[in-house]
Order: structure tokens, then C-alpha cells, then sequence
């Protein structure tokens, strides 16, 4: 038995989501294969070869795969994941559509955004917004499991995997796809940026051309809270917290953002945290290492600034 | 066309939730609870579906025990037609949720499921997508938007890095996400007369399938306590600290 990681990519590259994945799934101690999906996976499948840890590289190649839908992902898991003892993948948007269909399919429970790992079948996941811990055994013959990325470090080059092709499954009927819009940003990914500048609703129409600079020179990401994002200020993809993207970097720092519960949900494992607001009594305070008492639109471009010198 | 919508009873969002001594749950008793805010947006879709013409009949769903029915009728406050409470005991889990829920839309046969992306008490975010592979449908899923065009739905939805948008061929299951819409306020008169609409009750156990729980919960715990930190006074101060922190 072995350890099925879905693998996430854009066509060139995996995404770390997949190497931390790969991480976690040494928790087995098991041979660990990688199921690619796409339209042409050769370079990326030259890529996943050369992770450590891992074994296998399966790649299928189908048009359906140019844009995967949750329908035709969940029926390639299903194809071959009766001989695996787990599934496994980051907790982003493409898992969390395709994975709980794979696990109905194959009538097993799915545990999803996991942060610890006892083999063969003991999880640690964040409930309730993170304000909770729970600890549950799964009694089911495979585990469909997603991890959060914050808790697993992504593992490196150096491996020398097999790769196989398999055939795909037939084309859903049901569904297909029609469009998408790309934010184009030449930053670093949220989820796994080492700085990440997060702003509230406070900074209005200035979102970007205040914690613009700032990101620029620090090479980070930038966040956003859920009333920046619902006053379309900031857009929906880089919402932190509770129902947006969970980020853990280096350096967090927080402009105008109050700090309601469930953006701290998304960000309280950063290593270091900066908050800058002007009410000295913001929750934000209470999570922060250094807080600096101010108005924001003076201390960001005076802190850009001072980090340039 | 009918749409069934599917709604949780959850712990409000506003309260803090606090952990039995001993570890092994949280304490619920006395705690406001109320309807899942991702399920409130899936309803509110579904008024708006009708209000278009789209949609004919709503028909909103809870699982769990009766105290369950005061979600049911914030539904019907809301505009719902009729109500379906599947009593059952115990835990439930996405699985079992989403077997019960496939065995109330074969009885319904409606041509859109409407569910919130997630619940915020376990935050697993799978009943949706667990319900339309049981049903053979498709999904789509953190939807922010929808339009129906003939026997299709056009979806489109929030993923990493931007927006994605899909056609279903119906009947479809649909999860909704924060911007989908702006749940109506429910009046006070409304919700008088929600009290006159019909709550159906069925017995899970009748519906002929294993819901019990695969997922055993060994105990639950609070994360560790973040350190407070201090206060600085100036950009200057911040910027020393951050430099001593190596983290610039």
C-alpha cells in the first residue's frame, strides 16, 4: 500500500502546496506516488520526479485536464485509489473541490486542513475558526486527507522518481469549462510568500498604492481582511483568515486591520507579527509582537521608507 | 424548477466557544446559536432564483435534532416555501449528512441544491461536493455568482489566484461563498408568519442509510497562547525591532 498525493500545477511548475504535501505524507511511512493530471505533463513531470521522497510520478495526460474539473479529478482518484491507503493534498481550492466528490465516491470520510499527523490514521485539524483543536481517529480503509501548508515544511529537490502514464477516464458530461480570470500579480503567492502585508477596509481606495511599496520592497504578499475585500478594495483571493487563505510567514505585518477572530484565525502562526492601527484598543494587539500605535496612511509610507535606507 | 437548500444550525459566529474541562467536546448548552452564514447566502440565492423566475419553489432541509427546526424557520422567514427536518441523533459528519441530504433530493427531485461552502463550527467544507458525487450531479462549488440559462447553470467561482467560471447541466448542487450575496434582513412579521409554514419531520433511520460517524473524536484542545508582545512608540523603534528580529 502506498500514499496517493493529488498534485497541483500550472502546467511548468508544481505548486509548493504539492511539496508540503509530500512532506506530510512521509508521516506513513509508505511509498508515496504522485498522480499529475493536465493537457501535457511532460515538464512537470520531469519536475515531480525530482522531489525528494517521492517514488512515482503518475501522469494523465486528457484535454479535460487543460482546465480539471472537480468531476473528471474525482473520477481519476477514484480509478486508482482503491489500492492506496491514502489520499493526499494541500488544502487549496482545487482539493477542496475535487477531493470530499473522491471520497463520497469511494464512501470514506475526508478530513480536511489537518495540521498534525499520527500514522496510520490519527489527525490534528483546526475547528471553529481555529479557536479549537481537535484530535479524531478515522476508522475508514483510505484516508482522504488535506493538509493545511503552514504546518508542513515542502520538500526539496533531489529525488529520482519512475514515470508512468495511465489513461484518464472518460470526459464528464455534466460539466465543463467556460472561463477564468487570472490576478495577475508579479508578487509572490499569499499562501507561501515569507512577508505577507495585510490591510484592512481603513485603507479604502489607497489599498494598493499604500502596502504597494511596501510588498515591492520586502518582495512580499500582500492580504487583505473580509470588509477590505467586501468593500471591493482589495480582491477576493487574498482574503486571510477563517474561509480565506490561512498563511503562517516570516513577517505578518497588519495595517488597519482591527482584528476580528476570524482573520486572526488566518494569521496567528506567523512567525513575527506587525500590527500598525490607530485605536490603541484593536484585538489585532493582543497577537502582535511589535504594535505600533498610528495612523496608518503617515507610519507605512515612513516605514518603506526606513527600510530602504 | 425547485430548489433545495440545505441549512446547519451552528454556534453564532459572534460567540466564543469554550472547551469541556475534561477535553472531550465544547460547551453548547445555553449558547446562541444560529443558522450557518454560508447556508443564510445559499437561501438568499435561492429567493433571488425565484424572484427571477428561475426558480418555482424553494424547499430549505436541516439534519440533526428537532431543536434544529428554529434554523428551518429562519428560512421560511426569509422567504422559503416549505421546510424539511430529518431528525436524527448523535454526531453527524459530512458523509452521513450528504446521505441523508441525496435521500431528501430523491424525494424532492429538485433541479438546483443550494448549500453553504463550509460550516463555521467544523469548517470541513465537504457536504456539498460529497452530496452531488452521491447524486451523480455537478458541482459548483464557492460560487459567486449564478445564472441559469435553460438546462444549464453558469457558475462562477472563487478559487486561488482569481475566479473560474463553469456550466452544469441540471440538476446541479451549488456551494455558496461570502460574496455570492447579501442575505435580506428578516422582519419581525415574517417571521410570525414562518411559524404557519410546514415543517415536514422525517426519521433519518427511516431513509435507509448509514450515517453513523467513520471519524472518532479523541479529545480537543485550544491552540498555544501567542506571547504578548510590546508596544512601540515610532517607525523608527519598529524598524530596529524588525531588523534585531532578522525578519527585514
Amino acid at each position: 500500500m502506498s500514499v496517493l498525493i493529488l498534485a497541483e500545477h500550472d502546467g511548468q511548475q508544481l505548486k509548493q502546496a504539492t511539496r508540503q504535501a509530500v512532506t506530510a505524507a512521509q508521516s506513513w511511512g509508505l511509498p508515496v506516488h504522485l498522480l499529475l493530471l493536465g493537457a501535457d505533463t511532460a515538464a512537470v513531470a520531469t519536475q515531480a520526479a525530482q522531489v525528494a521522497g517521492v517514488a512515482r510520478v503518475l501522469r494523465v495526460d486528457a484535454p479535460q485536464f487543460e482546465h480539471p474539473l472537480a468531476e473528471d479529478v474525482a473520477a481519476a482518484i477514484v480509478n486508482l485509489a482503491r489500492d492506496y491507503k491514502v489520499v493526499l493534498a494541500g488544502h487549496t481550492a482545487f482539493a477542496k473541490n475535487a477531493l470530499p466528490r473522491a471520497a463520497a465516491l469511494l464512501d470514506v470520510a475526508m478530513l480536511a486542513d489537518v495540521i498534525a499527523i499520527t500514522a496510520p490514521a490519527t489527525y490534528v485539524r483546526p475547528v471553529y475558526a481555529g479557536n479549537v483543536l481537535a484530535t479524531v481517529e478515522s476508522i475508514d480503509p483510505i484516508q482522504v486527507v488535506t493538509i493545511r501548508a503552514t504546518a508542513f515544511a515542502a520538500a526539496e529537490t533531489g529525488g529520482g522518481a519512475e514515470v508512468v502514464s495511465l489513461a484518464a477516464p472518460a470526459a464528464s458530461a455534466a460539466s465543463r469549462w467556460v472561463s477564468e480570470t487570472r490576478n495577475v500579480s508579479d508578487r509572490p503567492e499569499l499562501a507561501t510568500a515569507r512577508v505577507v502585508i495585510s490591510g484592512g477596509r481603513s485603507l479604502g481606495e489607497r489599498f494598493e498604492a499604500v502596502l504597494g511599496p511596501l510588498a515591492q520592497h520586502l518582495h512580499g504578499a500582500l492580504g487583505a481582511t473580509r470588509a477590505a475585500v467586501d468593500a471591493g478594495f482589495a480582491p477576493n483571493d487574498i482574503q486571510v483568515g477563517q474561509t480565506g487563505t490561512v498563511v503562517a510567514p516570516e513577517l505578518y505585518i497588519a495595517a488597519g486591520v482591527s482584528g476580528a477572530a476570524q482573520h486572526l484565525a488566518g494569521m496567528k502562526d506567523s512567525k513575527v507579527i506587525v500590527a500598525i492601527n490607530h485605536d490603541p484598543d484593536a484585538a489585532i494587539f493582543q497577537v502582535a509582537d511589535f504594535g505600533l500605535v498610528a495612523d496608518l496612511f503617515d507610519a507605512i509610507p515612513q516605514l518603506t521608507a526606513a527600510l530602504k535606507q | 424548477m425547485k430548489a433545495l437548500v440545505a441549512v446547519k444550525r451552528v454556534v453564532d459566529h459572534n460567540v466564543q466557544v469554550h472547551i469541556k474541562p475534561d477535553g472531550s467536546g465544547l460547551e453548547t448548552a445555553g449558547v446562541k446559536m444560529s443558522i450557518n452564514p454560508f447556508d443564510e447566502i445559499a437561501v438568499e440565492e435561492a429567493l433571488r432564483l425565484k424572484e427571477r423566475g428561475v426558480v418555482s419553489e424553494i424547499v430549505a432541509v436541516t439534519l440533526g435534532e428537532p431543536v434544529a427546526q428554529d434554523v428551518l424557520r429562519h428560512a421560511l422567514a426569509m422567504g422559503a416555501d416549505r421546510a424539511v427536518l430529518v431528525e436524527a441523533h448523535g454526531e453527524l459528519q459530512p458523509l452521513g449528512v450528504a446521505k441523508l441530504l441525496k435521500a431528501v433530493a430523491d424525494r424532492e427531485q429538485p433541479g438546483l441544491i443550494l448549500l453553504g461552502k463550509q460550516a463555521i463550527d467544523d469548517d470541513a467544507g465537504q457536504a456539498g461536493q460529497m452530496l452531488a458525487a452521491l447524486l451523480g450531479a455537478a458541482q459548483g462549488t464557492f460560487a459567486s455568482a449564478v445564472t441559469v440559462n435553460g438546462d444549464e447553470v453558469e457558475v462562477v467561482r472563487e478559487v486561488d489566484g482569481g475566479t473560474e467560471t463553469v456550466a452544469l447541466k441540471l440538476p446541479a448542487v451549488l456551494t455558496a461563498d461570502l460574496r455570492l450575496n447579501e442575505p435580506r434582513f428578516v422582519k419581525l412579521p415574517n417571521l410570525m408568519m414562518a411559524k404557519k409554514k410546514p415543517i415536514e419531520q422525517l426519521a433519518a433511520d427511516s431513509l435507509g442509510v448509514d450515517y453513523a460517524p467513520r471519524l472518532k473524536r479523541q479529545k480537543v484542545g485550544t491552540p498555544p497562547h501567542r506571547a504578548p508582545g510590546v508596544k512601540v512608540n515610532s517607525v523608527a523603534e519598529l524598524v530596529q525591532k524588525l531588523r534585531e528580529a532578522k525578519v527585514v
